[in-house]
């Protein structure tokens, strides 16, 4: 089957591609760019994307699917199907499943259960057996069986005794140690330490917590010259840290996540679980210093940290409350709403930041737009106004603050394997 | 004039009307708790429910006394024995209890926020009896109440927070009431007990007991929480109470007219010498007495007018 992409602005950073064109998928390989004959037109479905950008499809490299375990608040396909709605061609799961990501059954396990699906789903491995942080996971193994990266995401890796041996057996892969940067001791609140922890009289965690963790990674990436990976990050002096090391040629790279660039603390004065994240919500000084960091490099990509959990769970005590929001629905809207639209970024950087950058972080090819690659391919409108309708997205969890906010911008198709999400709709484009 | 709320979540932000009228209508209750008979059919008909997530017995059993004074039907639910070992959620304990028709609900809880996650959940008046390190306003008013009552005014006065800032739920019931009736607040305790961003509430910090007591018309004790990891927080009591405990010598020492308030149970010896606790400066028994009449003035203001 053959489709066609009309008039639509061809915008590739990795290429230094930015034209307006028309675009020829036959039997899901880009056939041709640029002026279609009688000829290539015969028997296309056509899609005029006047106003629209092409770009290499959009990776999310944080996400939770929480399969295999907690089928009822995320499966593999419905976050995966949450994930096309996004925009997002392809996506890395994070390993605090039940059981955990340390086997190569459960990578298997995953990949078989995605294989047929638009989204492409890479398994990030647990660097601790059962995350726990006292034995290496079997590493090897896991990277044979296909992941794309060590985490312990949930909690930071116990201890620098494991890290180090983590990082350093990770360099025989080349692939990076993605850490969630809290000290265990000092991150034991519910939300930030500030002003409003102490109006609101919720256990604060001070930023320190996730300083401390950003530091001691710095130092033990620049030990083991393995690479490491700050996932969400959320404060004013990690950012700092970590263009410091960046500057001293330490191998290390950065995400944030569009409710650490959007929402500050303040948020959480109605008591709403929705903003019980971890880390937690920061101050405006934070946001402005993680805006910076994005503008100026420092923060290499941005991914969701997508956290499905149910209704139930959330809908209780503030303090005992899960944290975690979804945000693969939201994410390149937030973006394109709070960073684009504002003049922080360009869209070229924005798409550096959801596309290209998440995949040399983790050794993947970068899709490009060229004749006879691969279509993998989001389809963007940057000037649609949409409201927010938790009720309307294909996650199986509701859990968003961002309900009801109005965004400018968002992934009207996606097409990737042969396959296109548009208009709400999974179109096989193979036959 | 009824109260300007629904509900009684806390002090932040409770207008100085408000306040007032609630600490005028406990007076007359006051006056009720030391006639023979102490009890009025003001609240007759209405039931509620005393929902204690976190152990309390001066609380519970003020609350209780006071319903009881104005002749409501009182249930008591503690966490023992409840639903939420069955594994039932908080939110659907709480619409069961609401569905057995119930017009208010006085609730303490570990976690702060569940009064205001009641008053989305529930129809009910919802009456903040303690939420984690949040509030704990009808303490705060009581602590008002007992103030005004020795010094026939709260404008003015100069009132120092003494203790573990950062772990009370009282200390800030105490500053957003006392702030708001005009007095000049202020805290006092080792560093680590002082919680980020106080002084930008308006309250003079101390570090020096000496100076508080020097600098004040009103002292009011906080206990230091033990469960609550203190211990984490000082060095020892014996140097609490070294550093910072209120004793005789130290206040005979600026020898002036202070009083002491403390929310109770006390730890003797510790926040306070025994010789303080039950000496002429306290007013703490006072406080309990108190503490009833204002609970009343809080259940009918709230139960009849709305």
């Amino acid at each position: 089957m053959k489709i066609i992409l009309q008039n639509v602005c061809l915008l590739n950073p990795e290429q230094k591609l930015n034209q307006k064109n028309d675009l020829l998928i036959d039997n899901g390989i880009i056939k041709k760019i640029g002026s279609l004959s009688s000829e290539d037109k015969k028997d296309a479905d056509v899609y005029d994307f006047s106003g629209k950008y092409c770009v290499p499809g959009l990776f999310d490299m944080h996400v939770h699917l929480r399969e295999p375990g907690r089928e009822d608040e995320e499966t593999i396909i419905t976050g995966s199907n949450a994930a096309a709605a996004g925009g997002f061609t392809e996506i890395a799961c994070m390993p605090n499943t039940e059981p955990a990501i340390d086997s190569a059954e459960v990578v298997r396990f995953i990949k078989e259960q995605s294989k047929n699906h638009l989204v492409e789903v890479y398994p990030i491995g647990a660097a601790t057996l059962a995350r726990k942080g006292e034995a290496l996971s079997p590493m090897y193994e896991l990277f044979e069986a296909g992941v794309v990266g060590f985490s312990d995401d949930g909690v930071a890796i116990k201890t620098a005794s494991i890290l180090r041996h983590a990082m350093e057996y990770s360099k025989m892969f080349d692939l990076p140690i993605i850490e969630h940067c809290e000290d265990e001791s000092l991150a034991n609140g519910a939300m930030n330490e500030g002003i409003n922890s102490t109006l609101l009289g919720l256990p604060p965690i001070p930023s320190v917590a996730e300083d401390l963790i950003v530091m001691r990674d710095i130092i033990m990436a620049e030990f083991t010259k393995a690479k490491i990976h700050i996932a969400h990050i959320s404060t004013k002096n990690s950012v700092e840290l970590v263009r410091q090391a960046k500057k001293k040629g330490i191998k290390i790279t950065a995400e944030v996540t569009p409710h650490h660039f959007t929402l500050t603390d303040d948020s959480i004065k109605t008591f709403d679980t929705n903003f019980k994240m971890s880390p937690p919500l920061r101050t405006k000084k934070d946001i402005e210093a993680i805006i910076e960091g994005l503008a100026d490099g420092t923060i290499d990509c941005i991914a969701s940290d997508h956290a499905p959990h149910s209704i139930e769970e959330k809908e209780m005590e503030f303090i005992f409350a899960p944290n975690g929001i979804i945000g693969l629905e939201t994410q390149l809207g937030l973006a394109l709403t709070e960073l684009v639209h504002k003049k922080y970024l360009t869209l070229e950087q924005l798409v550096t930041k959801l596309s290209i950058n998440p995949r040399k972080i983790l050794n993947l090819p970068v899709p490009l737009i060229l004749e006879g690659e691969p279509a993998n391919l989001t389809i963007i409108d940057p000037d649609v106004v949409w409201t927010v309708d938790v009720h309307k997205f294909k996650s199986k969890s509701k859990n968003s603050p961002f309900d009801k906010r109005l965004l400018t911008g968002k992934a009207i198709a996606v097409i990737n394997k042969n396959k296109m999400f548009y208009e709400d709709q999974f179109i096989d484009i193979s036959s | 004039m009824p109260l300007s709320s629904k509900h009684l979540l806390g002090l932040h932000g409770v207008p100085r009307e408000d306040i007032q009228l609630i600490l005028d209508t406990a007076t007359t209750f006051r006056e009720i708790l030391d006639r023979p008979i102490k009890k009025v059919p003001t609240l007759q008909g209405k039931t509620i429910v005393n929902l204690f997530y976190e152990n309390s017995t001066r609380t519970r059993i003020s609350f209780e006394l006071a319903q009881k004074r104005l002749s409501a039907d009182t249930v008591n639910f503690s966490t023992s024995g409840s639903s939420t070992k069955k594994g039932e959620t908080f939110k659907d304990t709480v619409r069961n209890i609401e569905a057995m028709k119930v017009d208010m609900i006085v609730v303490r809880h570990q976690s702060a926020g569940v009064p205001k996650f009641l008053t989305r959940i529930t129809n009910a008046i919802i009456i903040n009896a303690g939420d984690g390190l949040h509030e704990h306003p009808t303490q705060g008013l009581l602590d008002m109440y007992s103030i005004r009552e020795k010094f026939g005014k709260l404008e003015g006065l100069n009132v120092c927070i003494v203790g573990d800032i950062a772990h009370s739920r009282v200390a800030l019931s105490n500053i957003f009431g006392l702030k708001t009736m005009g007095a000049n607040v202020s805290i006092c305790g080792p560093t680590t007990m002082i919680p980020f961003g106080i002084e930008s509430l308006g309250v003079k910090v101390y570090y020096n007991i000496n100076e508080a007591i020097s600098n004040n018309d009103v002292l009011n004790v906080l206990r230091i929480q033990l469960e609550r990891n203190a211990g984490e927080r000082i060095p020892s009591l014996r140097e609490y109470h070294k550093y910072f405990g209120i004793t005789a010598e130290r206040l005979e020492k600026f020898n002036k007219d202070i009083v002491i308030l403390h929310p109770g149970p006390i730890n003797r010896g510790v926040e306070l010498s025994s010789e303080v606790a039950d000496g002429p400066y306290q007013i703490i028994l006072d406080q309990v007495t108190n503490g009833v009449a204002v609970r009343m003035a809080v259940l009918y203001l709230l139960g009849t007018m709305h």
